[in-house]
């Protein structure tokens, strides 16, 4: 029996993985892929509590989870070929501007 | 058995997190994600989800990583950007002592608490599929119903973002 506590660790340290890339990488689609490992992190986190105290709702907000996932990354995915179309670059720090 | 399952599980889906965030390549970076996503998967059979595996291969494999990818593939970008912000160094291993630290901090303490109304000998009754659209469409339909909403914005607002816009003078568009 794998006590909770494990799948909790391997959740952390996968969320703190992700919040490094979204702090340390400039490309602008690698953070939105860190962003996609730190919801996969919260994910572990609430289908493991799910399974151990019993309970379906954990399972249910996972599924939110990930329906909001799919959404996040269809509009940020527009937005870096909107920026892309005008400025040839995906670097983050090159993108300061709301408008132009 | 199960124990070198989550092992397995459990480290390559740590290591291959670690790959996509320390890759140089893009597009090596999306292939490291995939197998991120294939493990956790792995780790959701283990705690009896397997409606949630089948969501997470169908829907973050098959959907959002593709869409990754077909982006990554259309803008065809360089890799030989500067690779780190050099400041961001200085905070590696601060944020490393600080997950050691929590690690220990959580594999120490038992995690009890009051259990729910869905034991795994009620769930396997009907599938855990079953109870989780039983419980979806009861309780939760009011959330079902905004993700619903939620999602059509995405789309649509997906749509207006990416659209072609209509041709304009490049010297107004700059500046």
């Amino acid at each position: 029996m794998i006590p909770l506590s494990a799948y909790t660790a391997v959740s952390a340290v996968l969320f703190m993985t992700g919040l490094l890339g979204v702090l340390v990488r400039r490309n602008f689609i690698i953070v939105l892929m860190s962003v996609e490992m730190m919801l996969n992190a919260a994910n572990i986190n609430l289908v493991a509590f799910s399974h151990y105290l019993e309970s379906m709702a954990g399972q249910l907000v996972a599924l939110f989870v990930i329906a909001i996932a799919a959404g996040e990354a269809a509009v940020g995915l527009a937005i870096i070929i909107v920026v892309f179309r005008g400025k040839i670059s995906t670097n983050v720090d090159e993108m300061n501007l709301l408008k132009w | 058995m199960t124990l070198v399952f989550f092992a397995y599980f459990a480290l390559v889906s740590i290591v291959s997190g670690v790959l996509t965030v320390a890759l140089r390549h893009p597009v090596h970076c999306a292939l490291a994600l995939l197998a991120l996503l294939l493990h956790v998967s792995g780790l959701f059979i283990l705690l009896n989800a397997e409606f949630l595996w089948a969501v997470q291969v169908i829907v973050y494999v098959g959907a959002i990583l593709v869409l990754y990818l077909f982006v990554l593939m259309l803008m065809n970008l360089k890799t030989d950007e500067r690779y780190f912000h050099p400041s961001a160094l200085y905070l590696v291993g601060p944020a490393i002592l600080g997950v050691v630290y929590v690690i220990f901090l959580l594999l120490q303490s038992p995690f009890d608490g009051a259990k729910g109304t869905a034991p795994p000998s009620v769930v396997l009754q009907d599938g855990g599929t079953y109870a989780v659209g039983i419980k979806m469409f009861s309780d939760h339909i009011l959330q079902f119903e905004i993700v619903g909403i939620f999602l059509l914005g995405a789309i649509i607002g997906a749509i207006v973002l990416a659209k072609t816009p209509k041709t304009m003078d490049p010297k107004e568009e700059r500046s």
